[in-house]
């Protein structure tokens, strides 16, 4: 996967994950321009288009447009599959999550992705798994660590 | 404000986020958030150390601003401060920030690599994986300097955790996809293989797609991951839903690797091991078998998660392309699909059963799905799943169904989008093409896209018609008896005029017997359209006439009437008047012999692959593969073959010969790209004319140009000014502009060096203008073509260009050049011809300074001419033992200059040799001892002296690197000979 967005019905991006180095200005671009051809399809429309030389993934739930943007040789429907974990997984940790959630806890949202997809390629399915990675770290900010070492000879 | 805080929220950033929210407008927004950053750099720079949750919490804001859209500058070093803190959620706001908004800074760079130094070291599991996470996100250069070595040993150390060596595979995905050259598997290879056994299935799902990326590079010695790939999958597939427990996504067991495990398998051809083998079929079967099962979910998750899997299961089948039994299977399975109520399946099966039907064991499975695939185009509500069914329709094309394919595409072309037209057209006239079996229907075929769609027939399509009918006498009756029906219609493309205009005027003869299409007919009929065509039509129309009245002599004088008109003679387009002109001339002066020399019928086109082909290809990448594995793929190609017009045949050996597949065929085009063709016979001419002073020596000959060969200079005049140009000094004439010339071009340098070695080729482009070039050289003379084409459809008013040679090139360099017509129109070219004489060595280039208004403003541009010194090279063949000699009398040091520079291309042999020729002198072989390095020998020709000039080329492929040499009896010859092939490489 070359990079995933997620934005609302009206165009606002809510989250940006690049998996491929490109300037700031490159994104921007990509941006408006997925954006755009993604809001202007129709609800009954097929979720895969082809785009420059990449395969476009995308999927509403409810206000909210994902969209991931895949190479020749990927595979499409496992993609779809990919963000429907991910929208379980943020799901499962905000329970029942809203748009409102992702903006206000975006680097949540940031955190989970990473657990879930590293580099482009899923890292962790498990919803458990990655869940209780997430967990893990969010009872660790209640532990004060005072000394790193201590953990090394663990 | 929702109920958030999860951990530990930060209540500064929620308040934040809520205002920005709460901004009326976009002004609003920006003075809030300059605001807070006026905020936040006040805080930072502050003398109270903040504490690590102040520092988190701005540097949270921060990143938030910046995912809104925003530039941030600072905040970079407080991030970098985050990273070594103790809390864990500082360390992961640091790390966050670092991933989002990298920052080059080298300083950074170092202190962000040594935290993440210090973290891979703590053996804290969540601290490594943080700092993997943070490796992968950025995936730098510097980064995989620092950690490429680490990494691997991360990744199999037998006490790693689990989720560490996840991180650590995927990161160090990430850094050999950046910098494949510092990411070494050697001695870990065959530990990395083996992960493919790991109990834990995140860990194999996170390896194998690290696995699929080295594999693909490095396919041997990974080798042994197909065996263990297999077994993995055979395991999966023949698991009950709940055997995987948290790895089976709505009752399909682990979807994500069986799917990355059936990639992994692509890579290599079909496992040789008969065991291995027997298994993975047993797994490609049973998965095409669960596709028959009733679904155990109604949930499209089910569907989709087992769909994937089937889906990357037939890829791998294609791939290999072995099994005939899956083959069909698999067809059949994407024909069942082709009617499924999702659309994202009939989607993909379009796709893949693209694919398949370039295999030979499923192409005619493929073919029964005709009717299902036809009705897809013409019902589908969304333009891409059209999309896909006329690519199919063109896959599955073959001699039996292509009327009836070419006919569905014909009539779909009507109601067609319009981002997918073109593209249509171009598959129907290679499909009537390759699959014609009588001409005339092809004929029908093109004439009826020109009907049904003109403005998307490009080019390429139309002169391919007048190819295939010119090399083919059995259609040519046809062909201009239907173009002249076609041109019947009122209102008919100007693309028809063309096609109709170009073959009565070759084979007008053919139908001239009936009464009904009479010579006079014809051409009341042709000339009926003139006035509604452009000028590059029109053109074309006149010759077209002048062709008529060697046809038919009975309408010489009613054509010599219209060509004496004012509206020819008189026409305001240059090149329209000047063809009226000549043609009006060569009519009145030219014998009847001469004429039918003239005006012979075009000879037979040289075979080639069809150019329209070419342009599909460039169109389409995925589209293109199925074009030429089709073409390839075909046991019967033989039989495809259609006679001499056959584009397969051609295809093969023109795809190595043919520079520029698509290069202009006929050379019609007018506008600026006709340059290469349109010249060689206009100066033969030229010459001819200034000799004989007539037309009579004139001929087509072989010349397979067939309105070029009639430019004939306006009047003999002009030609002795061309060959008496040299004698004469004027200084260059062109209307002066009210203003100075513009500077040179900051890329006018860059624009002389592409010259260098070559003579012919855009010197410049921009979006009003092109200018080509074509030049020759003799001893110390050159001739140098220019070519203005104006790209934009209005005038180019007040177009004047001067050649002007700066400081002491004056006396070094003499040009002579005549004035271009001030008026330029849309879409046309002007031409330019420069006569230049080498005086004596010279190191400046003359300067090219172009004027003219276009829409009311002055455009002014300068740009170098490139004329250099070594264009009046004159090769010498010497002896290995001669040419060292001379190496030797020329060693002083000021007559040596060299240079060691860095390669910027890559350092192929062949085509050194082939700049070091175009540079113009000649390349010795077998002269320097180390066969790896090039010498070159060269007199430069000036009308004051001869320069000899040696070169030796060194490459050094190792260091990229080159060192030239160049030895010559000037210094300043030497220096500058020096500076131009330095660039070259």
């Amino acid at each position: 996967m070359q990079f995933m967005l997620l934005f609302s019905r009206q165009g606002k991006l809510r989250l940006q994950k690049w998996y491929v180095p490109l300037s700031d200005k490159e994104k921007k671009k990509i941006t408006r321009e997925l954006v755009q051809t993604v809001l202007a399809r129709k609800p009954k429309m097929c979720s895969f288009l082809e785009w420059r030389d990449l395969k476009i993934v995308y999927k509403r739930y409810a206000s909210l447009y994902f969209c991931c943007a895949i190479e020749d040789q990927d595979n499409e429907l496992i993609t779809l599959e990919i963000i429907h974990r991910y929208v379980e997984l943020l799901d499962k940790y905000f329970g029942s999550v809203c748009e409102l959630d992702i903006i206000f806890n975006f680097e949540k949202a940031y955190f989970i992705l990473d657990e879930f997809l590293l580099g482009g390629e899923a890292q962790e399915t498990s919803k458990k798994n990655v869940l209780k990675a997430i967990e893990q770290a969010d009872l660790l900010q209640e532990v004060r660590m005072t000394c790193c070492e201590q953990w090394g000879e663990i | 404000m929702p109920a958030v805080s999860k951990g530990d929220g930060m209540r500064g950033l929620a308040v934040f986020i809520s205002d920005i929210r709460n901004c009326k407008s976009k002004e609003a927004e920006i003075k809030r958030i300059n605001k807070e950053l006026a905020n936040i750099r006040s805080k930072f720079k502050g003398d109270k150390a903040l504490d690590g949750y102040s520092k988190k919490k701005y540097v949270c804001k921060l990143l938030f601003i910046f995912l809104l859209g925003h530039d941030i500058d600072f905040g970079h070093m407080e991030a970098v401060n985050l990273l070594s803190s103790n809390k864990y959620t500082e360390k992961q706001i640091g790390y966050l920030f670092i991933s989002v908004l990298v920052n080059s800074n080298s300083e950074l760079i170092r202190l962000i690599n040594n935290a993440i130094k210090n973290d891979l070291a703590s053996r804290n599991p969540t601290f490594m994986c943080l700092a993997l996470h943070c490796i992968a996100n950025v995936g730098s250069r510097e980064m995989a300097e620092a950690f490429a070595g680490e990494i691997p040993r991360i990744l199999v150390a037998g006490d790693t955790m689990d989720s560490v060596k996840q991180s650590a595979a995927l990161c160090l995905l990430r850094l050999y996809k950046t910098s494949p050259d510092l990411v070494h598997m050697g001695e870990w290879t065959s530990r990395v293989v083996h992960l493919l056994n790991d109990q834990h299935m995140g860990v194999v799902t996170a390896a194998i797609s690290l696995i699929t990326c080295l594999s693909q590079k490095n396919p041997e010695e990974f080798k042994t991951c197909i065996s263990l790939a297999v077994s993995r999958l055979s395991r999966i597939v023949s698991s009950a839903s709940t055997d995987l427990q948290d790895y089976t996504y709505y009752f399909v067991p682990a979807p994500w690797l069986s799917v990355k495990l059936l990639r992994l398998l692509q890579c290599y051809p079909p496992p040789e091991d008969g065991a291995v083998k027997g298994r993975l079929v047993e797994c490609l079967e049973t998965i095409l078998n669960k596709a028959q099962e009733p679904p155990k979910s109604k949930k499209v998750q089910h569907s989709n998660a087992k769909n994937a899997i089937l889906f990357e299961a037939i890829s791998l089948i294609i791939h290999y392309d072995s099994e005939p039994n899956l083959l069909v299977r698999a067809c059949n399975q994407l024909g069942q699909f082709l009617q499924h109520r999702e659309t994202n399946l009939r989607y993909l099966a379009l796709e893949s059963m693209c694919t398949l039907a370039s295999s030979e064991f499923s192409h005619e499975a493929v073919k029964t799905h005709i009717e299902t695939v036809i009705n897809a185009l013409k019902t589908e509500r969304d333009v891409s799943v059209r999309q896909r069914a006329a690519d199919l329709l063109y896959a599955m094309c073959d001699r039996s169904n292509a009327k009836q394919i070419v006919a569905e595409m014909l009539s779909y072309l009507e109601t067609a989008d319009y981002s997918i037209r073109e593209e249509i057209v171009l598959k129907v006239a290679i499909l009537a093409e390759k699959y014609a079996v009588d001409y005339s229907w092809y004929v029908d075929t093109i004439l009826n896209l020109i009907r049904i769609a003109g403005d998307y027939v490009s080019e390429e399509v139309w002169y391919r018609v007048i190819q295939i009918v010119i090399n083919r006498d059995d259609v040519q009756g046809y062909a201009a008896k239907t173009v002249f029906e076609a041109l019947q219609a009122p209102a008919c493309h100007e693309n028809m005029v063309k096609v109709g205009g170009y073959i009565l005027g070759e084979f007008g003869n053919l139908i001239a017997g009936d009464p009904r299409s009479s010579p006079l007919v014809q051409f009341n009929l042709l000339h009926s359209k003139f006035h509604l065509c452009s000028v590059p039509t029109r053109a074309l129309l006149l010759s077209a006439y002048i062709k008529f009245i060697n046809l038919f002599p009975e309408t010489k004088s009613t054509i010599q009437e219209v060509l004496r008109s004012d509206s020819q003679i008189r026409n305001s387009d240059v090149e329209l008047q000047q063809r009226a002109v000549e043609y009006l001339k060569l009519s009145s002066i030219a014998s009847t012999d001469v004429l039918a020399t003239v005006l012979e019928e075009m000879p037979p086109f040289p075979e080639r692959e069809s150019s329209i082909l070419a342009k599909l290809k460039k169109k389409k990448g995925p589209g293109a593969v199925s074009v030429s594995e089709l073409e390839d793929g075909k046991k019967e190609a033989g039989s495809e073959i259609n006679g001499g017009g056959g584009a397969e045949s051609a295809a093969a050996a023109s795809n190595a010969s043919t520079p520029s597949p698509s290069a202009d065929l006929l050379g019609l085009r007018s506008g600026a790209a006709g340059i290469g063709s349109a010249t060689g016979a206009g100066s033969l001419l030229v010459d001819v004319f200034s000799e004989s002073g007539t037309a009579a020596t004139a001929s087509s000959g072989t010349d397979e140009n067939f309105l070029r060969d009639l430019d004939l200079p306006t009047e003999s005049s002009d030609s002795l000014l061309v060959d008496s140009a040299l004698a004469s000094d004027s200084t260059p004439s062109s209307a002066l502009g009210s203003e100075d010339p513009a500077p040179a071009l900051p890329e006018s340098d860059e624009l002389l060096h592409k010259f260098v070695c070559k003579n012919n080729g855009v010197l410049f482009e921009n979006h009003l203008l092109q200018i080509g070039i074509k030049s020759e050289y003799r001893q110390n003379l050159g001739r140098m073509y220019l070519f203005f084409g104006n790209k934009t459809s209005m005038q180019f008013i007040g177009f004047s260009t001067t050649v002007t040679c700066p400081g002491e090139l004056q006396s070094q360099l003499n040009i002579q050049t005549k004035p271009v017509e001030p008026l330029v129109e849309g879409g046309a070219q002007v031409q330019q011809v420069l006569n230049i004489e080498c005086l004596s060595d010279f190191t400046e280039a003359p300067l090219l300074n172009i004027r003219f208004r276009y829409g009311g403003t002055l455009q002014n541009i300068t740009l170098k001419l490139p004329i250099t010194i070594n264009k009046f090279f004159q090769p010498t063949e010497m002896a290995s033992q001669d040419f060292f000699q001379r190496w030797k009398q020329l060693s002083q040091p000021q007559q040596e200059a060299q240079k060691i520079f860095k390669a910027t291309h890559p350092m192929d042999s062949e085509v050194l040799k082939g700049k070091l020729l175009g540079l113009g002198t000649a390349l010795l072989e077998n002269v320097d001892p180390n066969p790896e390095n090039f010498v070159c020998a060269g007199v430069i020709q000036t009308k004051a002296l001869q320069v000899g000039c040696l070169l030796r080329l060194e490459p050094n492929a190792q260091a990229q690197m080159y060192r030239l040499t160049l030895r010559s009896s000037k210094e300043s010859v030497s220096k500058r000979l020096c500076e131009l092939v330095a660039e070259q490489f």
